[in-house]
């Protein structure tokens, strides 16, 4: 029971305010400035507590969005609807940012009387408010159109309406993954895991049933009594997800008993599933850091980068970000490949290698000039980190199959899918202490 | 920021500041600052030498960063390098830097050192100043060791401009504060004494400020400025508003300058000088004369002003407390503040007239103005003034006017904030039971805040009613049927059912005659209270039941039903369910008449020595029950030999409440309270701080020291906080005493010391004569320390010498002053002697002047066991079959003193139907007769 809403600018001024419970006072607009926005000591939690008053807050760019109870509610779900929040305000027009939410105000406060009840939520799937809410002026609706929304919102399958008609049914899938390597100066692995979602487009007519299947590792198991043989194929049979949630469209029923993950999609772009692995990542790059301190003034630090899959795949957009020290007075850099330049603003070395293909090796070499401080303390040298593109996934996930039925205008799977980028293009972060000495 | 003219402005800074102020969020701006940084660490390692205009900016960029709250580690040196410019503003920013950004490393400390005193040094007023301000704004030990001797002397030089002067002051003011040890006092401390002639007054004011610092410390060095300041003050007070241009602040003369001579004058007590006191009063009445004027100006900065100087000077009025018709003045001054429009100002006048009411003079005048004080409780709108005006109704309550306060404080407390609802209570509590003059008035009181504000009642308050109706008779049919009552009520607070079923437990009798309030309705309309209650309560309740089974037999079925029934046989709790079986064995076993010997009426609680208990009891006369107590706590303190402490049998009535679980065999005795326990009582707390603070002898220890005639150990003294215990010998003309101090909390005592005083005659040392060894002067909570004073009887002495103990405990001074139990009895040598020798001797000292008698009344029981031992203690011998009378009592000693020996014979004749004794004394010496005759006396 969330008790009211309020978006705020950069500054602490408050564009929205939806209160949608009376023990929520106007009060409470100004606590959640004064004590978050304009706290002397910067918020980290995203959670605070005000005279017994509970403000969740997330914060997209420079607006935040702050949502206010009295009651005991459950954190996940509220911090759950203010991200769908987010994702139906882009929807409608795009980046959350000031000057947007302000040209937007009374669309928002339509959205918000309609995606939240006296504080519980309601239907918030975009394709399916888009149907009612629109921005266009005001469309009086025949009777039958209002018949159908109602049966719509109040029925089964509320995010997806009937009767919707493609020329060419099309439906594209993504993998993106994100990997999180932490490494000790030594080169060991301390720990790693992996976070994925796979994002569905989906412009499909009537109301098809898919079925999606992955090399999930009891999925195989299960099935794997007969052909023991196939283990013997090079690369990963299969992959252990430790966890992982789903659309609400997915009948988690089905998922439960036979594993299978089932569903008819919402019209447009979703985000299927998220899940996280830990066991058996390939990782797709090694870095080796040597950092040697020549002197009170000097430090002389030299990467390499390896890339660790086969040679006939392509890395794109490789970003190292190399920390300086904190009392860093001037820095050059000499590097085979790309670009880099020290960025003062950020307080770091920044690579940039446009492409790289695999089983390569690539280095950067750098002398830093230290100004002498009169502090004892250490640099506590911060992770190197990376960004880049590869096009498979480093949790070792693998589309086995994505099929479409349409009862009525049986149109079949092989005309649809666009396996948009099977193998999926993985976007992975990299990070890794700098060795010492 | 310095003022800058246009020419010096700081471009690039005002460039940066403006950028900072446009970043629309958290992440632009620290990337703002971490470019501007690297742009700055560049800029300072960069090869060419930077120019000092350069320089400043780079180092104020640094201190905007800084006081953004980024940390900054370097520019440290370059801020130092401007130290040694020429030019002002260069030169005031790397003060500012430093100040700001204090480095501990050892060098740039020196290099910091040396500019700064190259500045003190140099002729140039403004430099001295920025150098002295980096001192004070530092401030630090280190600063302290460097400049603590410099800085005295730029204050007292002869050419020093008066703007250092004045600088100089608050520096070394700032130096004091931070390490007093390391400011040198030497010739300089008197000479700045002096500059409270200062012609200029800032000079003045900063002088005032530093002299009532050092005063506090060595108040002897500073003594001169009391008539200086006393001058300076009725110079400024009898001045026109015009006098002093500068200092005249909304046609108030100088009202810092006043305010602070006033507080210095706080630090001395009232000048001895005649024409000095006469001066200062003569100012004092000014003032007071000048707050009746009409205003000068409507603007509300001129009304501070005055008030500001007028509350001083009530302050130190009160402070001097001897001035009876400054007091009054004062307190009718305060007495129209406190119907003022101005809140801060009604506050002030409570909190001062607080002060006023507890000095003798003004208590009376303070006390006119109750109606206005329990007006501002009941309708002022600020709950701090309504805390004060709480404050001050506890002040200025006595006998008098008890019985209004407290209903009034009752009325208020049923609206009173939640904040101060238990301080409330507490006051109430304590008046009610200071001022008691009718029992059925307290507890009736006590029963109201029960009622009222149970949750903020502690135990303690309840334990002192029950008390109080168990030891009185004639409350006690009252008090069952006020509880009674209560009880009626809907709901009622916890507290109240355990009042209600102890009082009806024990006193349910009493009530049982009216058909209203028959046995059945009492049991029922306790037990209709027993499921909303805790443990603690519920078990009380269990032993309530079982004492009615033992006062209404008609019950019985009743209650034993109730006992059987699962919730109470089978509870889960241990205690109640314990209880439960051993009552409904007891009652179905047992025979009526062991049933009533064991339920019997709780005996009567032995009296505290609380000092307000003792106060209430001298005023009611010696009763019958309180007899009693005195004579068992007598015989109690004998039997432990006086070494256990008598009054760490704080009683509680919780033995009755809360049985120790042990077995059932322990538990009849058990019924009977076990006085023990119950210590950290608030109450008490409250009561022996007031005792204790009391100047004077302590109370309570009138009794004790009595005691001490006719024995030697013991506890000499006991209140909240301290247990003195005593173990003495005599042998001849000399004696050793052993004094063991008790730290009976758990904090520890400071400045501990026990000091011997001797009144009047004893001062001249030719009397007697007694060493002491001091002991160390922390007592740490829970320990004890020991004192041994060996005595010398020169001569024979009527006075006591006193004892009197200082120590500070949590801050606050606790003086405590007893008799010590040194008395010429001590020194009695017994003698055996025949009955004809006896006789002969008795004769001899036949003289009027020789012989002393006493003929009074008995106050213990007549006892010829305890008498026995009593003139045993005493000292002398007792002679069997002397007297032909077998009942009297005769006895013969010699006092031993280094100087003379002095023979002495008693009769003790008891008479048994008068109750009356007759003490005759016979000594070779006068006052000796009469001394020990009045102390014997005492005893019977």
């Amino acid at each position: 029971m969330i008790g009211g809403l309020f978006i705020y600018n950069h500054k602490g001024e408050v564009l929205i305010s939806r209160v949608y419970r009376d023990d929520i006072g106007r009060n409470a607009v100004d606590a959640f400035r004064v004590n978050v926005i304009h706290a002397r000591q910067q918020v980290r939690s995203p959670v605070t507590n005000i005279a017994r008053t509970s403000f969740f807050h997330v914060k997209r760019s420079n607006i935040w969005l702050a949502a206010v109870t009295k009651q005991n509610v459950n954190a996940a779900m509220v911090f759950e609807f203010l991200y769908k929040m987010c994702d139906v305000m882009t929807a409608y027009f795009g980046k959350i940012s000031e000057e947007n939410i302000k040209n937007n105000f009374v669309l928002i406060y339509e959205l918000l009387d309609e995606i939240l009840d006296f504080g519980y939520p309601q239907n918030s799937e975009t394709g399916a408010l888009k149907t009612f809410i629109t921005q266009q002026g005001i469309k009086s609706q025949t009777k039958e159109e209002q018949s159908q929304i109602t049966s719509q919102v109040t029925g089964q399958i509320g995010w997806r309406r009937e009767g919707i008609k493609y020329r060419r049914n099309e439906l594209f899938l993504d993998v993106l993954e994100s990997v999180n390597l932490l490494m000790s100066p030594q080169g060991q692995v301390l720990s790693a895991h992996v976070s994925g979602r796979v994002v569905m487009k989906s412009y499909l007519s009537g109301m098809p049933e898919c079925k999606f299947g992955m090399n999930d590792k009891i999925v195989i198991e299960k099935q794997g009594k007969g052909p023991a043989d196939e283990t013997g194929k090079s690369g990963k049979q299969s992959i252990a997800i430790d966890d992982c949630t789903f659309h609400q469209c997915v009948r988690l029923s089905k998922f439960d008993s036979e594993r299978s993950i089932s569903f008819i999609p919402p019209d447009g772009e979703f985000e299927l599933m998220r899940y996280r692995t830990t066991k058996d990542i390939i990782l797709p790059f090694r870095v080796i850091p040597l950092v040697r301190e020549v002197g009170r003034t000097k430090l002389e630090v030299k990467v390499v980068i390896k890339s660790n899959f086969k040679p006939s795949l392509l890395a794109q957009k490789i970003e190292v970000r190399i920390p300086t020290p904190l009392n860093t007075s001037g820095v050059q850099v000499i590097c085979m490949k790309g670009k880099a330049k020290y960025k003062a603003s950020e307080n770091a070395i920044v690579w940039k290698i446009k492409r790289m293909a695999g089983m390569k090796e690539s280095q950067i070499s750098a002398e830093i000039e230290l100004l002498p401080t009169n502090d004892k303390k250490k640099w506590a040298r911060p992770p190197i980190s990376m960004n880049f593109e590869v096009p498979f996934a480093p949790s070792g996930l693998k589309v086995r199959y994505l099929k479409v039925f349409e009862p009525k205008l049986n149109y079949s799977d092989h005309d649809v899918i666009k396996w948009s980028s099977v193998p999926c293009p993985a976007m992975g972060r990299f990070v890794t202490k700098k060795d010492e000495g | 920021m310095p003022a800058v003219s246009k020419g010096d402005g700081m471009r690039g800074l005002a460039v940066f500041i403006s950028d900072i102020r446009n970043c629309k969020s958290k992440e632009a701006e620290i990337k703002r600052i971490n470019k501007e940084l690297a742009n700055i660490r560049s800029k300072f390692k960069g090869d060419k030498a930077l120019d000092g205009y350069s320089k400043k900016k780079y180092v104020c960029k640094l201190l905007f960063i800084f006081l953004l709250g980024h940390d900054i580690d370097f520019g440290h040196m370059e801020a130092v390098n401007l130290l040694s410019s020429n030019k002002y503003t260069e030169k005031q920013i790397g003060y500012l830097f430093i100040s700001v950004l204090v480095n501990s490393n050892s060098e740039l400390i020196r290099l910091i050192n040396n500019a700064i005193k190259n500045d003190l040094a140099s002729r140039n007023p403004t430099f001295m100043c920025l150098a002295l301000h980096c001192i004070a704004n530092v401030g630090s030990r280190e600063m302290a060791e460097a400049f603590a001797s410099e800085v005295p002397r730029v204050l007292v030089a002869g050419d020093t401009m008066d703007s250092v002067k004045q600088s100089a002051a608050l520096c070394l003011l700032r130096l004091y504060k931070t390490s007093p040890d390391l400011v040198p006092m030497g010739e300089w401390t008197s000479r700045v004494v002096h500059l409270l002639n200062d012609q200029h007054m800032g000079v003045v004011t900063a002088a005032v400020s530093l002299i009532t610092c050092l005063c506090k410390k060595n108040p002897d060095d500073f003594k001169t400025c009391v008539s200086l300041a006393v001058s300076r003050l009725s110079r400024i007070v009898s001045s026109a508003s015009t006098d002093l241009q500068d200092y005249t602040y909304y046609f108030v003369p100088a009202p810092w300058l006043s305010v602070k001579l006033l507080r210095l004058l706080q630090c001395y007590p009232p000048p001895e000088d005649a024409a000095v006191k006469g001066r200062l009063v003569e100012c004092l009445e000014t003032i007071l004369n000048k707050a009746q004027e009409p205003p000068k100006s409507k603007k509300v900065q001129h009304s501070n002003a005055k008030n500001a100087i007028l509350f001083e000077a009530i302050s130190l009025i009160i402070h001097y407390d001897s001035e009876p018709n400054l007091l009054v003045r004062a307190c009718n001054q305060l007495g129209q503040f406190l119907q003022h429009r101005e809140t801060n100002l009604r506050y002030l006048a409570l909190e001062s007239m607080c002060t006023l009411a507890s000095s003798e003079f003004s208590h009376e005048a303070v006390k006119t103005h109750i109606e206005t004080v329990i007006n501002a409780l009941k309708t002022e709108r600020d709950v701090s003034v309504r805390q004060r005006a709480a404050d001050l109704l506890y002040a200025m309550c006595d006998r008098t006017n008890a019985k209004q306060i407290v209903s009034e404080m009752l009325s208020y407390l049923e609206t009173a904030d939640y904040s101060i609802r238990e301080e409330i209570v507490l006051k109430v509590a304590i008046l009610a039971e200071k001022y008691a003059v009718d029992y059925s008035w307290y507890v009736d009181t006590i029963l109201n805040l029960i009622r009222i504000a149970g949750d903020y009642v502690s135990e303690e308050v309840w334990y002192r009613v029950i008390q109080i109706v168990i030891n009185r008779d004639d409350v006690q049919g009252y008090a069952a049927k006020t509880v009674f009552e209560a009880l009626q009520a809907p709901a009622c607070h916890e507290n109240m059912v355990k009042v209600g079923g102890y009082i009806l437990g024990e006193f349910g009798n009493l009530i049982a005659g009216d058909p209203r309030s028959s046995p059945l309705v009492q049991f029922n309309l306790l037990h209709s209270k027993f499921h909303l209650c805790s443990v603690a309560t519920r078990a009380l309740l269990l032993s309530a039941y079982i004492k009615f089974i033992n006062l209404f037999p008609e019950t019985k079925a009743t209650i034993q039903d109730v006992l059987r029934s699962d919730s109470q046989i089978r509870n889960a709790d241990v205690e109640l369910q314990q209880r439960a079986v051993e009552y409904l064995k007891l009652s179905s076993i047992a025979s009526t008449d062991v049933l009533a010997t064991v339920l019997e009426e709780m005996p009567p609680f032995p009296e505290r020595e609380s000092s307000i208990l003792a106060k209430l009891k001298k005023k009611k006369g010696p009763g019958a029950g309180s007899e009693l107590d005195e004579g068992k706590k007598e015989s109690g303190a004998e039997l432990n030999g006086g070494v256990e402490p008598t009054a760490s049998t704080a009683v509680s009535p919780e033995g009755w409440g809360l049985m120790p679980g042990s077995g059932g065999g322990d538990r009849t005795p058990g019924f009977y309270p076990s006085r023990v326990g119950a210590t950290g009582n608030l109450l008490v707390d409250v009561f022996s701080d007031s005792a204790s603070a009391a100047p004077g002898l302590a109370p309570a220890t009138e009794d004790n020291f009595l005691r001490f005639v006719c024995k030697n150990n013991g506890v000499l003294f006991e209140n909240q906080l301290l247990q003195i215990g005593v173990k003495s010998e005599f042998r001849q003309n000399l004696g050793r005493m052993y004094l063991f101090y008790g730290n009976k909390t758990s904090v520890q005592f400071q400045s501990f010391t026990p000091t011997v005083t001797y009144p009047g005659e004893l001062q001249s040392h030719i009397l007697l004569n007694i060493q002491t060894k001091a002991v160390d002067p922390l007592v740490e909570g829970g320990a004890q320390v020991q004192q041994v004073l060996n005595i010398e009887c020169l001569s024979d002495f009527t006075l006591t010498p006193l004892l009197n103990i200082k120590f500070r405990y949590g801050g606050a001074l606790q003086n405590i002053t007893l008799k010590l139990p040194i008395t010429l009895n001590k020194f009695f040598q017994a003698t055996e002697m025949l009955s004809q020798d006896f006789f002969q001797r008795w004769k001899q000292l036949s003289q009027p002047q020789q012989e002393a008698q006493k003929i009074f009344k008995a106050n213990h029981p007549m006892d010829s066991e305890v008498t026995k031992a009593k003139l045993l203690g005493f000292g002398c011998a007792l002679l069997d079959k002397v007297d032909p009378n077998p009942e009297n009592y005769v006895g013969a000693g010699i006092i031993q003193t280094k100087s003379l020996q002095v023979g002495c014979l008693l009769r003790l004749e008891p008479n048994a139907q008068a109750q009356m004794y007759r003490l005759t004394l016979r000594t070779s010496r006068e006052p000796v007769s009469r001394h020990l005759c009045g102390l014997l006396a005492e005893q019977f």
